[in-house]
């Protein structure tokens, strides 16, 4: 399978087959990316990280799996400090950014703009979030969690909870889950609903996922509950978001109603929506689906520049 | 009983024949028309047919290429092509809708990069053409009222 100068700007560019190959690809960079292995692959080449938004592990974990493969990076992390100031547009910074680098990761806060990065660059485009629309790497480690957790990614029951409408990890997420068959429920306040164009998918996936605004009922035979943080950041007044902030609360008295072996995962950040007590449980993987995002994206960074370990 | 034409025939030029009634405006406004025209152009708006009501728009003197009309099948999905010489109708197609529409219909989303003053034309593709529906290639998000998004 060859992803030489591929663009990640969507998990729908990519087949199950080829979501497979970049799981399998990832579990051999674990020892890689924790340090205990060294690998150069990537020696020479420059990856330029664009972070025209706030991030604090897309953009660690990036930065780190280049350095893990023997690449270095550069970029910014504050888009206040480039020629974006002056009022330069975006393909112009693209156009820079490929002609001093090998790799281009960006995120920026409008929607599409990964896609027409990829437009206007000849190097490899990484979508690191583009506004409330795709997060293909975020994708690929919750799967990888996933797998590398219950040791397949369908036939789970897996709960999908919090701001399902703005969120855009989630709708991904829902996509890539039916993909496999897994069996899916989406638990958010009212007017935080999954988008209907998100449930329609998975319905062409065969699969028919339930809505409902009641957790305790939906967690207690789930296998996955997948968290998120209800995004202040995309609410458009703060009345709306008062209205549905502390909805849910994940604690261990919730914990005691559901199965032994339910794992709970979290893109982070996390604000009031998982209790502190709960990652002390065995329960709690969101710091360990956080690493996961070190292999997977050096998975990525490797199979894009053409490199093998 | 003779039958009363709205406008008169024309001898020779184009007829777009069964507009969704009300839309006749827009099918000029999508083929440049007055704006890049120079072309007599009459249109009749309401008219009754055995479907109900439909618009026409007749160009005099222009044989219009039927793919260039392709792109009115977002609004007029019924429509007709006539191609009319000494005025007898010597071709007819029907629209055709293309699988991609091209700086024509604006994206609904307000924080879709098309929409910000990036060199790029907005891009559209069609996942659906009865009922017709598309998706910004950019932001993949579907506009409710496609008419209502025309440029």
């Amino acid at each position: 399978m060859n992803f030489k100068g591929k663009d990640i700007i969507s998990i729908k560019d990519f087949s199950k087959k080829e979501i497979d190959y970049i799981l399998e690809y990832a579990k051999k960079m674990i020892p890689y990316a924790k340090g205990e292995k060294y690998i150069d692959a990537l020696k020479g080449k420059i990856l330029s990280s664009l972070f025209f938004e706030p991030s604090t592990r897309t953009r660690l974990s990036f930065e780190s799996a280049m350095n893990r493969l023997g690449g270095r990076f550069i970029g910014f992390a504050d888009p206040s400090a480039t020629s974006q100031k002056k009022g330069e547009s975006l393909s112009d910074t693209i156009r820079m950014a490929d002609a001093y680098s090998d790799i281009i990761v960006i995120r920026h806060p409008q929607e599409g703009a990964a896609r027409l990065a990829a437009e206007f660059a000849e190097a490899p485009v990484l979508n690191a979030g583009d506004g409330a629309g795709h997060h293909p790497t975020q994708c690929l480690l919750d799967l990888f969690t996933i797998l590398t957790e219950k040791k397949h990614i369908g036939k789970n029951n897996i709960v999908l909870l919090g701001d399902l409408k703005y969120g855009r990890t989630v709708h991904s997420l829902a996509y890539a889950l039916a993909l496999y068959g897994a069996e899916l429920t989406f638990v958010s306040p009212a007017s935080l609903k999954m988008p209907k164009e998100v449930v329609e998918e998975c319905n062409e996936l065969g699969i028919e996922p339930i809505q409902t605004s009641i957790l305790d009922k939906a967690v207690k035979d789930a296998d996955v509950l997948y968290v998120t943080r209800i995004q202040k950041e995309r609410f458009p007044d703060a009345e709306e978001y008062n209205k549905v902030v502390g909805s849910y609360k994940i604690d261990n008295k919730l914990l005691s109603t559901t199965k032994q072996k339910l794992i709970i995962m979290h893109p982070l950040p996390r604000v009031t929506e998982i209790d502190p007590e709960v990652d002390y449980t065995n329960h709690a993987l969101y710091f360990k689906q956080a690493f996961n995002g070190i292999p997977v994206r050096m998975a990525l960074l490797s199979l894009v520049s053409g490199g093998l370990l | 009983m003779k039958k009363e034409l709205k406008i008169p025939r024309i001898k020779n030029g184009t007829v777009i024949d069964h507009i969704t009634s009300g839309n006749a405006i827009k099918v000029l406004h999508i083929l440049g028309i007055p704006k890049t025209s120079t072309f007599v152009v009459s249109v009749a708006m309401n008219v009754k047919s055995r479907m109900g009501k439909k618009d026409i728009v007749k160009v005099e003197n222009r044989e219009i290429d039927p793919r260039e009309v392709d792109k009115i099948a977002l609004i007029a999905p019924k429509a007709t092509i006539n191609i009319i010489r000494n005025y007898e109708v010597v071709e007819k197609y029907l629209v055709k809708l293309p699988d991609e529409i091209v700086g024509i219909v604006s994206c609904s989303n307000p924080t879709c990069v098309s929409n910000s003053r990036e060199p790029v034309k907005s891009r559209f593709k069609v996942i659906c053409k009865d009922p017709l529906r598309i998706i910004c290639y950019y932001c993949e998000r579907e506009p409710e009222d496609i008419s209502e998004r025309i440029i």
